[in-house]
């Protein structure tokens, strides 16, 4: 069991995608750790992690690039834990752990780089990197969550997307996997627990960690149009209103593509698309404003009325 | 072989009839296979007979996933569809069994435009989660 106490004070890294189209990822899981009593402490001066662009070209500039936030929280901050809500971020700072423990190539250059720009140099261990997901679960728990819930989110049935980046490829999650109450690569289930504990409904729901073509929104839209598509009808068909979320790139393209689909394809999709922060945020008695639902894409507060969520 | 044209005119007959039954996951999990004979056929591979776990379905994800980590990305949605071929086979009343079958043509569709996506765009699922191990060579990679 995570000793809940670690998780108290934190490092934060929100990453880019939270600064521009995740803002609202951003205001609420500030929003929801200050209503649970959980301090973040955003590391400072923190760069991209090197995201999909860079570790295309060269990898280890990205582990050299992820290494530096990890760096900064550790060694000028004073932390072992750094939290990264979105799922690409969450992905490279995990993969620059990997790097840095089993290639020396990457050491090496990390090792180069970092004395270059003047800082220490990270070297694996100092940090544990975790999700917002794991924030939540290792800090409050279920227990902690439904103790705390004042606006019950029952009767909203949910379909949790996880995204492919939360746990693929398995061999950077060496922590998932471990059994009872450890995550599942093949089967994620921590945002199912969280949002249950507040009182939703979770739907069965196949698609949870589909490809949703997201990486190529850009230079193949007619395919991640498709593929979202997919996701947002099988969710409908499982009796979903709210598909939540829990990476500001999944959430945009599902929103983005959601209307695209209509436009394109003349295929209308109801499915409501909220960040699980903000769900969370919601039934710890938050105002929608305070969670930024207000810029959601999908308009959700009539959906939300309709259910007497608000 | 079963061209995707031919696939996805099947799961659209499918969706239209929505009579939802256990021939009905016997057909997507056909379907299922073709898809994966596809991108084994393009990329100059022979179609494995084999199975794996009882499943050729996952016999031929293995084939297609060997070297190409990117391939992984359908891993889930495979083994999904083998779980609710399952469900369908056992399901005691219509209504499980046809939210199961329901449920597996969703995740062929998506294994369709997942490989079909591929198929025309190799890198397609290699971009983002893959991470693929780019400092391994492609042998290295093969005897993982």
């Amino acid at each position: 069991m995570t000793d809940r106490n670690k998780y108290n004070l934190i490092a934060y890294y929100p990453g880019c995608a939270l600064e521009g189209t995740g803002t609202a990822y951003n205001t609420s899981t500030k929003a929801v750790g200050k209503a649970l009593g959980l301090g973040l402490e955003e590391v400072k001066n923190w760069n991209c992690c090197g995201a999909m662009e860079v570790k295309n070209i060269d990898p280890k500039i990205q582990t050299y690039l992820s290494s530096r936030v990890m760096s900064i929280a550790a060694n000028e901050m004073g932390h072992d834990v750094v939290m990264a809500p979105c799922n690409g971020c969450y992905h490279n700072l995990k993969k620059a752990e990997y790097d840095l423990t089993h290639d020396e190539g990457s050491k090496e250059v990390t090792e180069r780089l970092s004395s270059k720009a003047g800082h220490e140099t990270y070297k694996a261990g100092q940090v544990e990197t975790i999700h917002a997901l794991d924030w939540i679960k290792g800090a409050i728990g279920e227990e902690g969550i439904k103790s705390r819930v004042k606006n019950s989110l029952s009767g909203l049935k949910i379909a949790n997307y996880y995204g492919c980046m939360y746990t693929r490829p398995r061999h950077i999650f060496p922590e998932k996997d471990k059994g009872p109450g450890t995550e599942s690569t093949s089967a994620p289930h921590f945002m199912d627990d969280i949002l249950e504990a507040a009182g939703a409904d979770n739907v069965d729901f196949a698609l949870k960690t589909a490809c949703c073509g997201g990486a190529h929104t850009l230079s193949d839209s007619d395919t991640s149009t498709r593929l979202v598509l997919n996701i947002l009808q099988a969710a409908e068909e499982s009796g979903a209103d709210v598909i939540a979320t829990e990476c500001p790139t999944c959430h945009t393209g599902l929103e983005m593509h959601q209307i695209r689909a209509e436009k394109t394809l003349g295929v209308k999709t109801n499915v409501k698309i909220l960040y699980f922060t903000q769900l969370l945020g919601i039934a710890l008695g938050l105002s929608p404003r305070k969670v930024g639902v207000h810029e959601n894409v999908s308009k959700p507060m009539g959906m939300l009325r309709d259910k007497r969520i608000v | 072989m079963t061209t995707f044209a031919a696939i996805d005119a099947q799961l659209d007959a499918m969706a239209a009839a929505n009579t939802g039954t256990r021939e009905d996951a016997d057909v997507l999990m056909r379907l299922g296979e073709a898809v994966l004979e596809n991108w084994l056929v393009a990329n100059d591979k022979t179609p494995t007979q084999d199975k794996r776990e009882g499943f050729r379905l996952l016999a031929l994800h293995a084939q297609g996933a060997k070297g190409d980590p990117s391939f992984n990305a359908c891993r889930e949605t495979c083994r999904e569809a083998v779980y609710n071929f399952n469900v369908a086979q056992a399901a005691a009343d219509p209504g499980e069994l046809s939210r199961a079958v329901a449920t597996m043509r969703r995740l062929v569709q998506h294994l369709s435009l997942f490989i079909s996506g591929k198929c025309q765009s190799a890198q397609l699922g290699e971009f983002c989660c893959s991470s693929r191990p780019l400092r391994q060579t492609d042998s290295e990679i093969l005897e993982s």
